[in-house]
């Protein structure tokens, strides 16, 4: 497993990129992961970023899109504005937690 | 070394067309969750709904779409580890579609995945556009005012080609 240096930690990360590790995510990495794909996080991303990482902990698997509206709250059109193009998969990468799985 | 993911990178005109052509529950289905999977990477996706598809998108409908399991010798009782089949003879008798009916949306609701309206809403919200199919419309006898309101408008088969130039096209 490669490691990278993020907001000054040195953390684990898988051939895309994204963190491995859920315990080594910190704020300041996620800062640093938003400005890498050209997010601008205003405090409703962070509010996004926290509940993702609550719900993956809890879940044990990373909200869809839908989960994300369903249970967490944001419509499907707030995601794409807030992530465009691919918010499942920025959100994620963000929030230092794998690509979702599921299919809806 | 820092990796950073390639998120907008090569499929920006990547297009996807989906053309729905069943009205029965189970065939609305894959073409809402391949539509939802391609806008959420990012790629500009179209539902056309034609023929027995025009019920995915008829507001008084949409709500009520069946799933019969007369003629579909694929299904099984989901139950792991087993294989249950029912006779074909007993699919038509009265009851069995409104069970079958349920019982596919219970499933479908235990797994998080919308309702066909909550779906269409989810995609449109995403981005993909809906179309009517003309001559659908003609022979239902039905106009942009009994459609759902995600449709964005009823096209003709010229408007369809035009619109598909250079996509990648599906026919469910």
């Amino acid at each position: 497993m490669a490691t990278a240096t993020i907001a000054g930690k040195e953390v684990h990360i898988n051939e895309e990129g994204f963190l491995t590790e859920f315990d080594e995510w910190d704020e300041d990495i996620a800062a640093e992961l938003a400005k890498n794909i050209d997010v601008e996080m205003t405090d409703e991303h962070w509010k996004l970023i926290r509940w993702l990482r609550e719900d993956y902990k809890e879940k044990g698997e990373t909200a869809t899109t839908r989960r994300v509206q369903s249970a967490g709250g944001v419509p499907t059109k707030q995601q794409f504005a807030m992530f465009p193009k691919k918010p499942a998969k920025k959100m994620s990468y963000i929030a230092g937690v794998p690509k979702p799985k599921g299919c809806v | 070394m820092t990796v950073i993911p390639n998120f907008d990178s090569d499929d920006s005109d990547r297009k996807f067309v989906i053309i729905c052509s069943k009205g029965n529950l189970d065939m609305a289905y894959p073409a809402l969750v391949l539509a939802n999977a391609a806008l959420g990477e990012g790629i500009e996706t179209h539902l056309f709904f034609t023929f027995w598809g025009f019920d995915m998108i008829i507001d008084s409908r949409m709500d009520d779409l069946q799933f019969s399991p007369a003629g579909n010798t694929a299904m099984h009782f989901p139950v792991k580890g087993k294989d249950i089949r029912i006779p074909q003879a007993v699919m038509p008798l009265p009851g069995m579609t409104g069970m079958a009916t349920k019982m596919l949306k219970d499933q479908l609701e235990a797994m998080d995945i919308p309702p066909v309206r909550d779906f269409l809403d989810q995609i449109v919200g995403a981005g993909g556009h809906l179309w009517g199919c003309q001559m659908s419309a003609d022979m239902n006898k039905v106009d942009m005012d009994d459609m759902y309101e995600g449709v964005e408008d009823i096209i003709n088969a010229t408007d369809f080609i035009e619109m598909t130039d250079g996509a990648q096209l599906l026919f469910i």
